[in-house]
């Protein structure tokens, strides 16, 4: 079930006439656009692993514990853009809802996968409420939800050290000194997760020929997988699908748009919340004030890495996606000192693939919105000029 | 319906309709452009519109109750269902999934009974049965698992049409146009499937232009007229030479005697020659338009919504994109470049105030002078011996109050923002914008949409006044029939796209009539 | 009685209305902060003296967000690319080997190509993506950062007081000014109050180049093409409709803003001494944004006086609040506030309808 073929009559007849032209041509050309920026990584990958004097195994290591940390999260993208309100950068709300929550459950001393559930739980009524008023802002800037989205992070992040770094331990009971910094409140820089390290990685985990494969983990990213294949077909996912693609045939259908965009997005948020916790569980401890900002990007560049666009997007891209970003983040620091003898480029060149993967797809976007429509004149008006020929 | 009075803001648009319709019958709808129509469609599927703009007076009466809609809503429930003119089809989704949207047939499952209905999962069996029968029941085969972006434009209408079937409460079932886009091998079958529907005790009301469809299936024919029922009678007692007349039918002497005093300048030069032009403009294109325009005239274009004629100014002026040569003054203009046609003296004000014609957020000042300024470099001052052009606010203002004393545009002075003003005098300042171009020849597209009946008059006037005065051709395009023949020498009718004839504007309204659905697709 | 009161309320509503309400608090926040400036025992000179100069760095960076927003290309979220220029300019006119005043000029100059060759590029993009500026952009200035960090370490940079120091191999993260440009404006006529025992510097070289800068964006404004640019922002298909190439004056419009946030950075590093690379040119842009937004702009409308009474705003609330607000409740919350209150404005901003903005 393809959740969007939001191609134009017109441009649809145009590109069938050329692949009836020269069908085999066409079609690997085609191929090759629609799948551009996994291509361009595979050969990046194909490039650097060799440089990079890794060996398989540790790579496997790597690529597994990466993808078990990291789906959950990229998987809460998905929502959002079956709904068409492009790629959520407002995740992060949720990312910082999961934090709160952890620093909560690491004050109670509740460890263990206890601790990761409780969290979890605790982190729902904060998302929601996020999620709740970021959905209502985009519903007030149609058509600029990603921008607003992005700039919510910030604003939001804003909030975040507010409540962490001043009302924590002075208005917000926090029990123990560990976590409070010195001064007397607010969180210190590092929350310790040490108790709670990997223990859902560690559950289940089998060990074959030197990899790990953390099981429960897996069983729970299979489950999320599930349930947005469920998802698409419930009467909710339907009207998701048909407000992303057009609000005002939603609208006029009787269906509720501004309420099902928020459901969306808070499902989205709520989502991001879990993957935030599942993703520091594995990680051990955080950055109190900085974990969240980066993980929206690095979520967002893997989805697109592997083949989704703001408009389209599924479970297949996020795989694809987390082992080929991955991979490529993996190996470009080793390959990056292999090819120039300075580890910095190869750091700097990784950040910059993944915000220029980002642009690009941003850009490829925005041009593409913009051909459907010329497209669709060009064909009326080559017919027109056949009909005034004719006539 | 029985006397059914619409106003818009006290302009009355609909006077005591009253007319019957038995279940099972088809009721063909006809008039021009204006005649009340489609508010009088509005008005029974309970749309926002109407009750926005205060409501309307009269009943409507279902099955022998008084039905009141406020929402379209409510009209579905009793079982009125519409099909407009622009289709409301999800584009990614399947003729099945169109068909059911946001009616589809659910089962329920555990988290559903906890999260409520909306997580109830589909029941696509149960659906591709219903989208089955209700496209059984229009009788027209369409692949119901087909994407509907991948359609062509018929079965898309097709559709549309089974979405209100597949409605089991369906009694009434309102079709706005719907040949318009239709080939004419699917607007058969399409009449085909009317007469099943009819079969099936489902009454129709059939919105057409194309007379000889309505001739072809209906039962009964209302034709429409400046808000009256002109005429109600069973389709058997009539032809399409009546209905045009109905429709069109109006006393004529008013503008005789204009033709005659500019009867002279039959003679005068061409000073315009449009050739096979297209102009690819969604919903007016223009296929093949072959046109002269004479020096000094005022030429009216005429003809029914989306045939073309608003295609025509938009085309010529680079706004859409067009093909075919326009020589003007001996010279051929280049299309799709606004600029030069501009940098030939030609002037256009268009029919869309608020998109095309003004600079909302900006003074009055700056909309009447800005055309001007950029164009032929005028209220400009020069400094620093030409390099710097600077803005002449003073002349600016000049200029601004001259046309507001002259076209009475009520402001509360040169520096108010064009967005604050009434309709009518937003079309003065378009007026006034062409007019301080000082063109050789001017462009006017519908410019009494939408204003009062006192402003009309006026914009008309001034247009008349600045022809003569100036010996500017225009060139008036407008849905109003009887406008363009109190204003205009000669008017040239569109039709399908083309011309399909040229009057003096003392021709009678049958003839106009004819030309007008003569050729229309 | 009510009927005054009511009188009241309506009048403080068209003040909301016309003023705008995150802007009214942020106005009353600030006359608050110089009311308790004296009380909590800091000297209001000194705060004055620091906002001005604040204000004197900042304000040409604020002035590059008007070109764009004025024809219709929203926020400039890719101001990066003009501080990129402006610090390429600067780099390679001391690599040149030019001092003092001398390099300021010469930074000037040699960030003047770049600026039109990233803008264009910027501008010829950003013309084909009409409507979807403001992501793009964003993603775009992080991008050309990112790219020219690995830049800053390729470019065979050679002079010793820039480069770093062990290796000899790539720019410095940051570096000092002394005997460059630092403070070549904000000397140049400067009234020191000092001597009559009132601690207020003023910086007048440096406020006479932003109104230079200023006037000619003022004046550029009234001129033809000026008002071309305005009517773009205000309705593209009118401007279309009057002969106006738009694309053109849209790419005009990115290459002026591109080329102000070349000469903005350099004028902000003579002000502060130091020159940052590598990550820094990122976190320009909020700032800038956010003080033109708080100014009174709108994602398509923004004058003169919007980015002069923005700057004073913003830089004010920045400079004020750590002192003010940290005696007050001995916490300092101005890194929270500054954050809020900046993104918060441009969430505002975005949700804003804007009329013109197709």
């Amino acid at each position: 079930m393809s959740s969007n073929k939001n191609t134009p009559l017109g441009q649809r007849n145009l590109e069938s006439m050329h692949n009836y032209a020269t069908p085999i041509g066409r079609r690997i050309l085609e191929l090759v656009r629609n799948y551009a920026v996994p291509i361009m990584f595979i050969i990046i990958c194909a490039v650097c692993i060799p440089l990079s004097g890794f060996s398989t195994s540790y790579l496997l290591n790597e690529i597994i514990t990466r993808m078990g940390r990291n789906i959950f999260l990229i998987l809460s993208l998905l929502i959002p853009i079956m709904s068409g309100m492009g790629l959520n950068f407002g995740m992060t709300l949720g990312a910082m809802a999961g934090q709160i929550a952890l620093i909560f459950v690491t004050d109670w001393q509740i460890w263990g996968i206890p601790g990761v559930v409780l969290a979890m739980i605790l982190s729902v009524p904060l998302s929601t409420l996020l999620g709740l008023m970021c959905g209502k802002l985009m519903n007030m800037a149609k058509g600029r939800e990603m921008i607003l989205g992005y700039m919510m992070n910030y604003f939001v992040g804003g909030l975040y050290q507010l409540v962490v770094l001043y009302f924590m331990a002075s208005i917000i009971p926090i029990k123990h000194a560990s976590i409070r910094l010195p001064r007397g409140f607010g969180i210190r820089t590092t929350v310790n997760l040490t108790n709670m390290r990997q223990c859902l990685d560690n559950e289940l985990a089998i060990l074959y020929n030197g990899v790990k494969i953390p099981v429960l983990n897996f069983i729970i990213i299979a489950a999320l997988c599930l349930f947005i294949v469920w998802f698409r077909r419930t009467k909710l996912g339907q009207d998701m699908r048909a407000v992303g693609q057009d609000m005002d045939v939603a609208q006029a259908a009787g269906i509720n748009v501004d309420r099902t965009r928020i459901i969306s997005i808070i499902i989205s948020t709520v989502f991001a919340g879990f993957g935030q916790i599942i993703y520091l569980q594995n990680i051990g401890n955080f950055p109190t004030y900085t974990a969240h900002s980066q993980i929206g990007m690095f979520c967002i560049a893997a989805l697109l890495v592997g083949g989704a666009s703001v408009e389209k997007a599924s479970i297949g891209n996020v795989f694809l996606g987390v082992i080929l970003f991955h991979t490529m983040f993996i190996v470009a620091p080793k390959a990056g000192v292999a090819i120039t003898g300075d580890a910095m480029i190869g750091e700097y060149f990784r950040v910059f693939v993944s915000y220029g993967v980002i642009t690009m797809a941003l850009i490829m976007y925005e041009i593409k919105k913009r051909r459907a429509r010329s497209q669709g004149g060009e064909l009326l008006a080559l017919a027109q000029k056949e009909g005034g020929a004719a006539s | 319906m029985r006397s059914i009075k619409k106003d818009f803001f006290g302009n009355q648009v609909l006077t005591d309709i009253n007319f019957t319709l038995e279940a099972g019958q088809v009721l063909g709808l006809c008039g021009e452009n204006g005649a009340g129509k489609s508010t009088l469609m509005k008005i029974l599927f309970g749309m926002d519109v109407i009750r926005e703009t205060g409501g309307y007076e009269g009943d409507i009466i279902i099955n022998g109750e008084k039905a009141v809609f406020n929402t379209p809503f409510d009209a579905l429930k009793a079982g009125i269902g519409m099909v407009h003119q622009e289709f409301s089809l999800i584009p990614g989704f399947t003729a099945t999934e169109n068909i059911l949207l946001n009616r589809e047939p659910q089962k329920k499952n555990v988290i559903s009974q906890v999260f409520g209905e909306r997580l109830n999962t589909l029941d696509y069996k149960e659906m591709d049965r219903r989208a089955a029968t209700a496209i059984q029941k229009m009788g027209v085969e369409i692949d119901a698992k087909m994407v509907i972006s991948s359609m062509p434009v018929g079965h898309k209408q097709f559709t549309e049409i089974a979405r209100e079937l597949s409605k089991d409460q369906l009694k009434l079932l309102i079709l706005d146009e719907p040949t318009a886009v239709l080939t004419e091998k699917e607007a058969e079958a399409l009449l085909d499937s009317i007469r099943a529907m009819a079969a099936q005790k489902i009454s129709v009301i059939f919105i057409t232009h194309r007379l000889h469809e309505i001739l072809s299936v209906c039962d009964k024919v209302v034709v429409m007229r400046d808000g009256h029922v002109v005429r109600d009678v069973p389709t058997k007692e009539t032809s399409v030479d009546d209905i045009t007349r109905w429709m069109v039918g109006r006393d004529v002497q008013s503008a005789a005697s204009r033709a005659e005093i500019k009867d002279e300048k039959a003679d005068a030069k061409t000073v315009m020659s449009i050739k096979n032009l297209w102009v690819d403009m969604p919903g007016e294109t223009v296929r093949n338009v072959s046109l002269d325009v004479r020096q000094g005239e005022i030429l009216g274009i005429g003809g029914l919504a989306g045939q073309g004629k608003l295609g025509i100014p938009n085309g010529i002026m680079g706004l859409y994109e067009a093909g075919g040569t326009v020589v003007f003054d001996g010279q051929e203009i280049p299309l799709n470049n606004p600029r030069k046609c501009l940098d030939s003296s030609l002037a256009f004000v268009s029919e869309d105030r608020r998109e095309v014609g003004l600079l909302l957020d900006e003074t009055l000042e700056w909309n009447v002078a800005f055309p001007a300024m950029q164009i032929q470099n005028k209220f400009l001052k020069l400094l620093l011996g030409g390099l710097v052009k600077w803005r002449d606010e003073k002349a600016i203002h000049t200029v601004t109050q001259k046309y507001i004393d002259q076209l009475q545009i009520k402001c509360t002075s040169s520096k108010q923002k064009a967005k604050e003003l009434s309709g009518g005098n937003q079309q003065k300042v378009c007026l006034a914008k062409a007019f301080a171009l000082e063109p050789k020849f001017l462009f006017v597209s519908e410019p009494t949409r939408g204003i009062d009946v006192g402003a009309k008059a006026l914009v008309l006037d001034a247009l008349k006044q600045f022809n003569r005065e100036s010996g500017v051709t225009v060139v008036m395009i407008s849905s109003e029939l009887e406008e363009l023949r109190q204003t205009c020498d000669r008017i040239a009718i569109i039709s399908g796209g083309q011309v399909s004839g040229i009057l003096p504007a003392a021709a009678s309204s049958e003839e106009f009539g004819t030309l007008m659905i003569s050729k229309v697709v | 009685m009510s009927k005054s009161e009511q009188l009241q309320q309506t009048r403080f509503g068209q003040l909301v209305n016309t003023y705008g309400l995150p802007r009214l608090i942020i106005t009353g926040f600030l006359i608050f902060l110089f009311i308790m400036a004296p009380i909590t025992g800091s000297d209001l000179a000194t705060q004055i003296t620091n906002v001005i100069n604040r204000f004197s760095w900042n304000a040409v960076l604020v002035l590059a967000m008007v070109p764009m927003i004025h024809s219709g290309c929203g926020l400039n979220f890719g101001i990066p690319l003009g501080v990129l220029s402006g610090l390429l300019g600067g780099t390679l006119a001391i690599e040149l080997g030019f001092t003092g005043p001398m390099s300021f000029v010469m930074a000037i100059v040699v960030s003047t190509p770049f600026a039109i060759l990233f803008g264009g590029g910027y501008g010829a993009l950003l013309n084909r993506i009409k409507g979807g500026e403001m992501m793009v952009a964003t993603y775009v200035g992080f991008s050309s950062v990112s790219f020219m960090c690995i830049m800053w370490l390729m470019i065979p940079y050679k002079n010793p007081s820039i480069v770093m120091a062990y290796t000899g191999v790539g720019l410095r993260n940051m570096f000092a000014l002394d005997s460059f440009y630092a403070n070549v404006l904000s000397k140049l006529f400067e009234i020191d109050l000092n001597p009559w025992g009132i601690n207020l510097v003023i910086p007048t070289g440096s406020l006479l180049f932003f109104a230079l800068l200023a006037f000619l964006m003022w004046a550029f404004l009234h001129t033809k093409t000026g008002t071309a640019m305005t009517a773009v922002g205000s309705n593209p298909t009118f401007a279309k409709a009057s002969g106006i190439n738009v694309d053109r004056i849209r790419l005009l419009s990115v290459i002026l803003s591109t080329w102000l946030g070349a000469i903005g950075i350099i004028v902000y590093q003579q002000g502060f001494g130091f020159v940052q690379l590598y990550t820094a040119p990122q976190n320009m842009t909020m700032p800038a944004v956010a003080a033109v937004l708080i100014g009174g702009a709108s994602v398509n409308k923004a004058s003169i006086s919007n980015v002069i009474i923005g700057t004073l705003l913003f830089q004010g609330l920045v400079t004020m609040t750590p002192t003010v607000i940290t005696a007050l409740i001995h916490t300092d919350v101005s890194e929270v506030i500054r954050i809020i209150v900046s993104n918060g404005m441009v969430v505002y901003a975005l949700t804003r309808k804007t009329e013109g903005l197709k």
